[in-house]
Parts: C-alpha cells; structure tokens; sequence
C-alpha cells in the first residue's frame, strides 16, 4: 500500500496551507511533520510531500537536502544534539562530546547499535552561557561537562521517542 | 541619561513563574498597550519608533524606525517578520526571551503590524528551538483564543484584523540571514537574495516585507507606553533603549543580562560575570557574536554601542597584511562592531588558534554555496587553519589565512563571507603573535588520511 498521512497529519497540512498563500510555503512545516510520522525522509516520504503540497519533487529534495535537521537515513529514537561550538568548547564540550562517543560506542553523525541515540555535532545551539550545552528534543542538558555524561544519558533513555517509528516503513527502504 | 543597571524593558519576566502564560503575562500588563497605540495613526506609531533611536537587535543596528519607513506607500499588502532564527555563535538571547516573555514578542507584533499595515505577520523561529517553538506556538494560541489575534479590532483607521504564523526552521545558519530567511520562509532553500530589492520593497512572496529581530520588536510595547523620546533617552547618543548581553565563555557568572546602552566590556566581566572564572586575565573577547573581530586585553574599555565599536581609536583597525587596514570605505578601517550582543570572554592559557580554527569550520559548514568565494574560501580557511592548530601548519599559512579571507570580503551575495573573513583577519591581526608560534612548532606535514582532528 502506499504511503499514507494519518488523518490527524492530514489535518494539520490542511490548516497549514491555509496559513500561507501558496502551498509551497507549507514545504518545511510538512516536512517536519513528515519526519515526525515517518522517523526520516526516505524518497517515498518526499514524494508523499511533494504530491500533497502539488510541488515538483525535485524542489521538495532539494529542500529536504540543505537543512541539517531533516533525516534521510533512519536515526535512533533519540536525537543527540551536542553543541561544540566557541562557547561550549571553551567550558569542555569537546570532552563531553567524545565521552558521549564512548559511552555509545559510536563516533559524532553515528547511530548506537541498540537503535537508542543518534549523536550529533552540533552548531551553536544558543545556550552558550550555559555551555557546555546539548538537547535532546525539547530537553535541555546544560553545563553538561564530561561528568554528567552517565547521568544525562539515564535521563535520556527515559525520554519518549522523538521521531515516529514504523517499522514496516523502515524495513523497505529501497534507497 | 543611560538608564542604571536595574532598568529593565525586555526581561521584566524573568524568573516569574508561569511568565509565558497568557494569563499571568496579562497580571503583568501584557496587551495593555494595544489599545494606545490603535489609537494613533499608523504614521504616528512610525514616527514614535524613529523618535526613539531604537536600533535592530540582531546584529547589523539599523535604524528600526526608518527601516519601517522604506516600505512603499499604499502597498496592499505588507508582511512583518520576526527573525527568531538566532544561531550566531556566542549568542543566547532570543531564545531566553522566547522562553521567558513571548507575549511581549506578541504584542510588539500585533503593534508593529499594525503601524505597518500587515495584515499576517510570521516569525521564523530557529529549528533547534523546540521547547522555545512549543511555549511560543501555545503563547500564539492563547492570544488567538483572547481576541488579540484573528479577530477585528476597531483602530484609527478602522477595523485591523492581524494574523500570526509560526514557522520553525530545520537547522540552517544561513537562515538568520533575512534574505535566506524569506526564501526559507516560502518553503525553498536558504539562499541569500541579491539586494537591491531590499526586502522592504521587494520580501516575502513579492510584497512589502519588514524583518525585525526578537529583542526589537519586544521594546515596541514600551514605546508605545512611555513614547520614543523616552526610550531614546533610556539608552545614549544614538541608541536607544537597553541591550541584552549574553556572557559565555571563562567566566565566574556568566548569563543572559539586560543592560545599558554604553556599558564597557571591562565592566560587564568584571562588576557583572565577577571576572574569569579561572580569576586569571582575559585574554580575548568576541564582542558581538564569533563573526566580529576579536577585541584583545588592551581594548575593553570601550563601550558596548554600536557606534562606538566602529569608530573608538583605541579598538585596532582589522589588517589584511601587515601594515595594510582592511577598509570598509576609504578611510574608514574595519575595527570591531556591537553585533548580536554575543559577548565570549577567553583567559590567558586560551588557544587562540584553536579557537579560531573552530569558528572557520564553523563557517564552512554553514555557507549555503551560492558564492564561489565563500563556498571554497570557508573551506580552506577551516582546513588550514585546523591543520595550523593541530600542529601541521605549513609556512606561509598564517598570510594564506589572511589573503583568503580578505578575497572573501565583500565578493559574496550576503554577510556571511563578512562573517567568516572579519575574524580570521582579526585573529591573525591581534593574535599573530599566536600562530606564529604554533606555527613554528610544526610538526610538518600531517600524516596520511589527516581530516582535521578535534582540539
């Protein structure tokens, strides 16, 4: 069967489109909500978008390739965005970082082996006063030094999936 | 008279509990300004915001007032946009004030779209944000659910009704720019648009467009309330009003402050972040988010203004090579500026060419590719300025950093070629001293599958 919205998703859209003046506008909103029902972009889910928006596929992949937050590859249940950036560096971020990657088994940009986390390097998350800084959806982990690792990864785990997962639609990824 | 350090516009919220809640935002005056300013004629609210110097907040300090003006007379149809998309290294501002007050950031829209004729206003808020994008969609809620939003309100020149979007972004520095943003906005890549048109002729689907940041748009409200001259006066010579200040780095306190106009970095460090954390010397300063030249431990006591980061002589002029100032207009040598208000203190054991290598890989990865010059420019800068800070440097790299960026600056569609090119000449020019000795400690040429290794 072919991809579907659920209704819920599909009502969303359309009080979407009503928001802006043309449907393109609607273009990341649905993507985000997209990635949100489906756990990433794969080709089907951007023609799914492409096709309900009434926009060329082409645009909607080049859309869905410039902005760093949207998946094309399956990521964990959770999202690990660990700030490295001038702030966060000079309060230990990169120590954090690589105790995160440790403690996962896994290098930055990488997926754990239980499917848990997906660990990111992340730009500037604009909680530089607190650095070092990470988030987990909408969890923030400040001050977030190489010592707390252990204790912000419990935390984690407890924390709802982040992205949709259904595993039919991961187990026939054609790309 | 600039306001004392306990004068607050923007952060009067702070730390109350439940502040993001209409109903307790309401206890504290939220929407009471409406009325007054549907009272005056658009031209009259314009005119209040010009009186009172206030100038954006995101970082370039333009006049807000006659940024408003430039749209043309009886365009039907107008878009105001917030630019929530704060993403400059160094700076947490926006995303406190988000959290904290957003039906202030309402009310000055509800305003501002008024005196500017929008009848649907967006705020593009950074993708990151989640928790920040949640609190200020159900803030949005709220106010559609009080009438303050979608529905008619009898104003001076009849009945107004103003709409409010909020569309996240998806993860794209470029996207602050606020010709990306519109682009992104419509639901296409983040790519800069050449300017002219400016946006206030030619923005948002074709129309009219104003885009002002966070903070800007929340010290509308208190014009209104208390008039523009009273506002101009709050701040000093011509800046209005307070800033908010984000402290980050090696200090004691950092934070998040609102504060006057005109006060010093050496202040700021000193009497409000209790100096280093370390309590050893500062070393190095960003002044306004990474993409500003570095200020170094002789230069903090001019003030945080504007105008003053320009012009004050005892900030250093930016060189492209030794001997030569890099210019912004003949005569007139690049030296710092005010920026997003990001403030990063670095003390004395500070690799500054580590630092600095951070922020050019930092720039790589966020230049959108239109422009050869930054495209390919951030990408050596990041590499040979990560393999001089890893211990590889090769001679010549020091005045190669430097010749690059200056072939960056001022070839690029939109700032960001500024933004990469500024530091990298402001390290090199204050620091020199620096990279000269990393680099004499090279260990040559770095070893097979070398990619750049972390600091």
């Amino acid at each position: 069967m072919a991809l579907q919205f659920s209704p819920q998703a599909e009502a969303k859209i359309s009080d979407l489109c009503r928001r802006y003046p043309n449907t393109q506008a609607a273009c990341l909103p649905v993507l985000h909500l997209a990635q949100d029902e489906f756990g990433y972009l794969s080709e089907e889910v951007l023609e799914l978008v492409a096709t309900r928006l009434a926009v060329p596929s082409s645009h909607v992949f080049g859309v869905a390739t410039f902005y760093t937050m949207f998946h094309r590859e399956p990521v964990g249940k959770k999202v690990l965005m660990m700030c490295t950036n001038v702030s966060c560096m000079l309060t230990g971020a990169y120590e954090t970082l690589r105790k995160l990657e440790t403690r996962l088994g896994i290098k930055a940009g990488q997926t754990s082996a239980d499917g848990e986390f997906t660990l990111i390097e992340e730009e500037c998350l604009a909680a530089c006063a607190d650095g070092p800084a990470m988030i987990c959806g909408d969890r923030y982990f400040l001050r977030l030094t190489a010592d707390k690792v252990d204790a912000a990864l419990d935390a984690c785990r407890k924390l709802p999936a982040q992205h949709g997962h259904h595993p039919s639609h991961h187990s026939d990824k054609k790309h | 008279m600039p306001a004392d350090r306990n004068f607050k516009i923007v952060t009067r919220l702070f730390g109350v509990e439940n502040a993001n809640r209409i109903d307790v935002a309401m206890s504290h005056g939220a929407y009471k300004r409406l009325q007054p300013a549907f009272a005056m004629q658009p031209q009259a609210l314009v005119d209040e915001v010009k009186k009172s110097n206030l100038r954006g907040r995101g970082g370039a300090g333009f006049p807000t007032g006659m940024k408003w003006g430039f749209i043309p007379k009886g365009a039907d149809t107008v878009y105001l946009v917030c630019n929530a998309d704060e993403s400059e290294p160094g700076t947490c501002k926006d995303r406190e004030l988000l959290f904290w007050d957003p039906h202030l950031l309402i009310e000055g829209m509800i305003i501002a779209s008024y005196a500017l004729g929008c009848k649907h206003a967006y705020i593009y808020i950074r993708g990151e944000m989640i928790r920040e994008a949640a609190v200020l969609q159900k803030a949005v809620d709220e106010a559609y659910a009080k009438g303050f939003l979608g529905r008619e309100q009898q104003t001076a020149i009849g009945s107004v009704k103003i709409d409010l979007t909020v569309h996240r972004g998806a993860g794209a520095y470029i996207c602050g720019e606020e010709t990306a943003l519109l682009n992104s906005l419509e639901g296409k890549r983040g790519w800069p648009r050449l300017k002219p048109p400016f946006p206030a002729v030619k923005g948002l689907f074709g129309k009219p467009t104003i885009v002002n940041n966070v903070e800007t748009l929340m010290n509308i409200p208190f014009i209104v309330e208390h008039g523009g001259q009273k506002f101009a006066e709050v701040g000093t010579g011509k800046s209005g009003g307070t800033r908010m200040l984000c402290l980050s780095g090696h200090l004691k306190s950092p934070g998040v402050f609102e504060l006057p106009i005109g006060i010093t970095f050496r202040q700021v460090i000193d009497e409000v972040c209790g100096g280093t954390h370390s309590g050893k010397r500062v070393k190095a300063v960003i002044p306004g988010g990474s993409s500003m030249p570095p200020l170094d431990a002789s230069e903090l006591d001019v003030p945080i203004e504007f105008d003053a980061l320009m012009n004050d002589p005892r900030i250093k002029p930016v060189q492209y090579k030794p001997g030569h100032n890099f210019e912004l207009a003949p005569g007139k040598p690049l030296r710092a500026m005010a920026g997003s208000g990001g403030i990063v203190v670095m003390d004395e054991d500070t690799d500054i060419v580590a630092v600095c290598a951070r922020i050019m890989r930092f720039y790589a990865h966020e230049s959108c590719g239109q422009c050869t010059p930054c495209r390919e420019g951030t990408g050596w800068m990041a590499k040979i300025c990560t393999r001089l800070a890893d211990g590889y440097g090769q001679p010549g790299d020091i005045d190669l950093l430097s010749s690059i960026a200056y072939g960056i600056a001022g070839n690029t569609i939109c700032p960001l070629g500024e933004a990469a090119a500024w530091p990298m000449m402001g390290f090199v020019t204050k620091f020199r001293p620096d990279f000269e000795a990393r680099l004499a400690q090279s260990r040559g040429l770095p070893p097979a599958g070398y990619h750049g290794a972390h600091p």
